[in-house]
């Protein structure tokens, strides 16, 4: 069956004078101490540790949870553990008005929903979104849900590759996929 | 078409246009020891028993912890050197230096073609003439099995720039001057195509430290067509001679460009980014004086030859300030071997500084050491963001002001001395 959408309480990556934080980097991300790490299972705990502010959100994430971050998500190195530390606490999306070229194929590749919305900053500055909150989002469709506010937004959908290799699972379900087809 | 469309149209079949997606041939298909393992991880579990798409296509590079510092390194890096060894994968071991100066010193990374691997500064190798990008691991894991990729052929801005600068002014001050103007925005997402006269002229080394940071303004790679065969020239004589430079790399006539950029240099001064990122750039004059405990030359950006040989016209009969501490890092063992036969690492050892073995270490969390709480670092190196090279602050400047500054022990132009 096709999942279509994403469901969660939203943490709203902030700082102290309520924007949206951006340019956060693959270090505050998971930081580069850890990079000798290879098993998923290990990552969750790193991620966002050097994120001042939100270093706590490892022990608090709940499965599903969904961020909402500043343009520029994901700046800086290539890691995959950059991804996949949010993949290990199933953690269920990240919404940005723009992501690092590099982060944004990762996650991609991952099949972890990276999710462009312009309307974040605006939203966010009127409280209409706020941490906490449960979201629903259409990554298909393009239609986001804020179920606490009863407000709907526009999300940007997903590309054809994008929703191709989610659908999948990965890059390298997808690939197998092609392979079949072709 | 531009630089980056026509490279990428002669490398797949389907349409060229930006945004659309293509599947791209990959000439070289690269990994670090950073990436490495998750990439031979994720090979066995995904491709068990089936072969690479060219073992001759495919490398490792160990670059970030070289030699291993940490047992946890040590033991990827023989992960990843038992595959290549069952794959028939040739390894650029820790010896060797940084990966992407390397398949440049080895010929593999040619102008014209496209390479990828586990180094978010792949796009230094825009420097050359060629599509180098960054990737992680699922991404090239897929690479080594498929020999391709997808890509969303991005929008090509073109920078023309005005005027020229002299010394002590050098391409570093160019690069952290175009990271003020462009910061992370302007270019974000997309390929940039530098014209003018302060670029035409840059030495090989001068279009590696700018084109190294095109990652820091968020930009996918960066080219300078303008003087490129003397560079190309330059590359030839680094490269075995077995490997010919053939391809060109200019843009048609008729390029569309999603926007035009014009700036002036004229007269430049030195410039330094202060901490917490690569964009918070002043010129020096604006931070004279900032006293400083420690000072890094190498890194991708400033690593070669040249890089040092500027550091060493300060530093030789002088001494590092007591107190300041000088880490120097060649990026290649080539250019380590150059430094030496020449007198220059004497020049710099006599100084005082630290000379250590070819890699990432200084401006990535390795081995060379970090910064405490507390600690002012000067750093030749491309990131300052906050925790990248431990707890202290890092300034990013030329090799001329990290050595001007470690001799008088605060941040100094090289015309204060």
């Amino acid at each position: 069956m096709e999942k279509t959408s994403c469901r969660g309480r939203i943490w709203v990556l902030q700082d102290r004078a309520g924007r949206l934080i951006e340019d956060i980097d693959t270090d505050q991300i998971f930081h580069n101490a850890f990079l000798h790490i290879t098993e998923i299972s290990e990552m969750g705990q790193h991620a966002l540790g050097n994120l001042e502010g939100w270093k706590d959100f490892a022990a608090k994430a709940r499965p599903g949870d969904i961020l909402v971050a500043g343009r520029n998500f994901g700046a800086g190195s290539s890691r995959q553990q950059a991804v996949d530390c949010f993949i290990a606490l199933k953690t269920g999306a990240v919404l940005a008005p723009s992501f690092s070229s590099i982060y944004f194929r990762n996650a991609v590749n991952s099949g972890f929903p990276v999710l462009r919305c312009g309307v974040l900053e605006e939203m966010a500055g009127q409280r209409r979104l706020e941490s906490g909150d449960e979201i629903e989002v259409d990554v298909r469709a393009g239609q986001g849900l804020n179920l606490s506010k009863k407000v709907r937004f526009e999300v940007e959908p997903m590309s054809a590759v994008q929703w191709d290799i989610f659908q999948a699972g990965n890059l390298f379900a997808f690939g197998r996929a092609l392979n079949r087809r072709s | 078409m531009t630089i980056i469309e026509k490279i990428i149209q002669h490398h797949t079949e389907d349409e060229v246009s930006p945004g659309r997606i293509v599947w791209m041939d990959l000439d070289i298909r690269s990994a670090r020891d950073f990436g490495g393992p998750n990439v031979v991880k994720n090979y066995e579990r995904e491709y068990a028993g089936l072969p690479l798409a060219d073992k001759t296509k495919t490398f490792f590079t160990f670059d970030l912890c070289a030699p291993a510092c940490t047992l946890r390194y040590a033991d990827n890096q023989q992960a990843c050197r038992d595959f290549a060894l069952k794959q028939g994968v040739e390894v650029f071991d820790v010896d060797r230096g940084i990966g992407t100066h390397v398949l440049m010193e080895e010929g593999l990374a040619q102008p014209d073609s496209t390479v990828v691997g586990t180094d978010s500064h792949m796009n230094i190798l825009g420097a050359v003439g060629c599509f180098g990008q960054g990737m992680g691991d699922v991404d090239i894991t897929f690479a080594f099995r498929s020999g391709r990729t997808w890509f969303e052929v991005p929008e090509t801005v073109k920078v023309v720039l005005k005027g020229a600068y002299k010394k002590p002014t050098a391409a570093k001050d160019l690069t952290l001057f175009l990271l003020k103007e462009l910061g992370t925005k302007k270019i974000a997402l997309r390929a940039a195509e530098f014209y003018g006269p302060a670029v035409a002229g840059l030495t090989l080394a001068g279009r590696l430290t700018l084109a190294s940071m095109i990652t820091e303004m968020a930009g996918i790679i960066g080219f300078i067509p303008e003087g490129f065969e003397a560079a190309k020239q330059e590359l030839a004589g680094l490269t075995k001679p077995s490997r010919g430079l053939s391809s060109s790399v200019s843009a048609d006539e008729g390029a569309a460009y999603a926007e035009i950029i014009e700036l002036d240099v004229q007269g430049l001064p030195p410039q330094v980014a202060a901490p917490f990122s690569p964009t918070n750039v002043k010129p020096v004059s604006e931070l004279r004086g900032t006293k400083i405990h420690s000072g890094f030359i190498g890194s991708c950006t400033n690593g070669r030859f040249e890089d040092f040989s500027e550091a060493a016209r300060i530093l030789k009969s002088r001494k590092v300030k007591k107190g300041v501490m000088l880490k120097v890092v060649p990026a290649t063992r080539r250019v380590y071997e150059e430094l030496l036969s020449r007198g220059i690492l004497e020049d710099l050892f006599r100084s005082g500084a630290i000379i250590h073995n070819p890699g990432c270490g200084g401006c990535a969390e390795g081995h060379v050491g970090l910064t405490g709480k507390g600690e002012v670092q000067i750093s030749t190196g491309n990131r300052n963001f906050a925790g990248k090279q431990g707890k202290g602050e890092t300034y990013l400047a030329s090799p001329a002001v990290v050595a001007a500054s470690c001799v008088l022990g605060q941040i100094a132009s090289p015309e204060d001395i």
